[in-house]
């Protein structure tokens, strides 16, 4: 294992990146489903989410490279990073798997992105509060449509029970990833910039058993804390990050120095 | 006019056969609910589904290059355009069940091959310059053809076309604006947007149609003003209008035979490849079986989808019963 890099960080950065990047990836991630929706109404939802998604991204990714000051634009930390430099939760970068799958990442984050959101309009750091406020209005509209097929798909036929509920067992693994607290939040929260992960957990708890038990589903139980203290917040990704990458970056990588 | 009357109308009583056709000679438009021939009535369901299913399977070979975008503006300005494309699908299949058929049977109809859909999206998208040629000429091809579709005589299809044109425009000129960029790049992204460019032209002019001289449904049409030019007309339109845009960027057109006629203010054009467009009608063109195939797994996959919302709106409303009784 490669020892952690003792160089200093600079915390608002590595901050600014972990929620640029989850909303990157995601966004990226619905993206996929761009024409190949069950529905031609969950198409025109779905890119709708897509949009907000990569939009709030551009907003903190832009902020991250002021904050950084090495010249560093939006597009220059989507297209120029490695995998292990991005900061998004592993939640964020597994396949979509079918349209259920896709409903329940979406909600496990939706969830998390409202309440998180909902903190950080009111941080010390003016720039953050912004972006947060009008990402907040996107992020209230998202839980709603993921939350709406959440309890169309549980309590809907026996299939789509059975699929919705197999896709929940398996991605509650990466939920506890979201609460993880570390230097950087540690020093956040006592900046005033950012709410403190562990307050947000219960109320996250509180909200998605309570959508779960209105789905019919059954509850997960307790998540396994993560194994490793290098999460994906310190670059430790699923293989599944590459991949995306590697198509997300092809063409900007393969024409170094252009503008498009 | 003197164009021969439509056959299928003599079935119909003909004293209101000719109060239709008055009413279109007067430009009135026709609404719904309004008396209308049954040939009319069909054209227009044939029309219109097949411009919702070229937006649809439009959505597609754009689709393809989302996830590749070389930089989060352009990502979000492709994702914006394809997510317009659906809606513009969506709203016209709204309009075909005004006419009294139901978007399902329509898109059962794409979807076991009686429906055509644009030809042009039997193409294969194989670089970025695509996205901007696209947008620049096929999406400029559209705009021609529903400009005058605008002031169609069904009055839902006329209303439709008003406010797709709008963001047509807007496509067009993100397209332009994409080709423009890539043409003042390097080299290897002007080589990239002229062999798009020399791909996408000649299929660009297909997207009119047939020649008039060879158009089955054309005259009709006309007379009843669900079209208002002829294909040959509104594809010289277009040349005329896009052979300025190319130069002006520095592109060429992939046609030696292109030469201005001061005398009819025209730029004339070589010979279309009029058994590739038949071709690629058919069904042979390079993607026809993947584009349709693409929807029909899409339509697949997300039955268990369609089934669980139907049945859950069922178990909704038995609950709203049982707490009203």
């Amino acid at each position: 294992m490669v020892p952690l890099p003792t160089a200093p960080v600079n915390a608002l950065f590595e901050y600014l990146q972990r929620l640029g990047d989850d909303r990157l990836i995601l966004g990226h991630r619905m993206s996929e489903w761009c024409g190949h929706g069950p529905i031609l109404e969950e198409d025109i939802a779905t890119a709708n989410v897509a949009l907000d998604l990569i939009g709030q991204a551009t907003m903190l990714l832009r902020l991250a490279g002021e904050v950084e000051g090495k010249g560093r634009d939006e597009d220059a930390l989507a297209y120029w990073r490695e995998a292990v430099e991005f900061r998004n939760c592993l939640l964020v970068e597994q396949p979509n798997g079918d349209f259920g799958h896709t409903v329940v990442r979406q909600f496990l984050f939706d969830v998390h992105a409202v309440l998180l959101l909902d903190g950080l309009t009111r941080s010390t750091h003016d720039g953050l509060a912004g972006i947060a406020a009008k990402s907040l209005k996107e992020a209230k509209y998202h839980v709603r449509h993921s939350g709406d097929w959440m309890l169309k798909l549980g309590d809907g036929t026996d299939e789509s029970h059975r699929r919705v509920q197999r896709s929940l067992d398996d991605l509650w693994r990466f939920t506890p990833e979201l609460f993880v607290t570390d230097a950087i939040d540690r020093e956040m929260i006592s900046a005033g910039i950012a709410p403190d992960p562990a307050v947000l957990q219960e109320q996250w708890q509180t909200i998605v058993r309570d959508v779960i038990e209105r789905a019919t589903l059954q509850h997960p139980g307790e998540a396994a804390p993560p194994a490793s203290a290098r999460g994906a917040r310190q670059g430790a990704h699923s293989e599944h990050l590459g991949h995306l990458l590697a198509e997300m970056q092809i063409v900007a990588r393969s024409h170094p120095g252009a503008t498009w | 006019m003197t164009q021969p009357r439509a056959i299928d109308a003599t079935a119909e009583d003909p004293a209101a056969v000719s109060a239709f056709e008055a009413r279109i000679a007067n430009g009135e438009s026709i609404e719904p609910k309004d008396w209308m021939p049954e040939r009319y009535r069909k054209q227009l369901i044939r029309m219109m589904s097949q411009h919702a299913h070229s937006e649809i399977v439009g959505m597609l070979p754009e689709g393809n290059w989302i996830t590749r975008a070389p930089s989060l503006r352009r990502k979000v300005g492709l994702i914006a355009k394809v997510q317009d494309e659906g809606g513009h699908g969506l709203y016209i299949y709204c309009g075909v069940e005004t006419l009294g058929v139901d978007r399902s049977e329509v898109v059962a109809q794409l979807l076991d091959g009686r429906a055509k859909y644009s030809s042009i999206f039997n193409y294969p998208t194989l670089s970025w310059a695509d996205m901007g040629v696209i947008g620049w000429l096929v999406d400029g091809a559209a705009i021609v053809n529903q400009t005058v579709l605008a002031k169609a005589s069904y009055g839902p299809y006329a209303r439709a076309m008003i406010r797709i044109c709008k963001e047509e425009n807007f496509h067009k000129r993100q397209g332009y604006e994409i080709v423009a960029t890539l043409a003042a790049g390097t080299p290897a992204q002007k080589a990239m947007v002229q062999d798009a460019v020399n791909r996408f032209w000649w299929p660009s002019l297909m997207m009119f149609g047939p020649s008039d001289t060879d158009s089955p449904n054309s005259a009709e049409l006309m007379r009843w003003r669900v079209k208002r030019r002829t294909n040959d007309e509104l594809r010289q339109r277009f040349v005329n209008l896009t052979v300025p845009q190319a130069a002006a960027v520095g592109l060429t057109l992939p046609d030696p035979a292109l030469r201005y006629d001061a005398a009819t203010e025209n730029w004339e054009f070589g010979e279309i490849d009029w058994s590739e467009f038949h071709q690629v009608v058919k069904g042979n063109g390079p993607c026809n079986r993947e584009r349709l195939e693409t929807r029909r797994a899409a339509e697949r996959d997300g039955a268990w989808v369609r089934e669980a919302a139907m049945a859950h709106a069922e178990k909704q409303r038995a609950k709203d019963r049982s707490a009203a009784a």
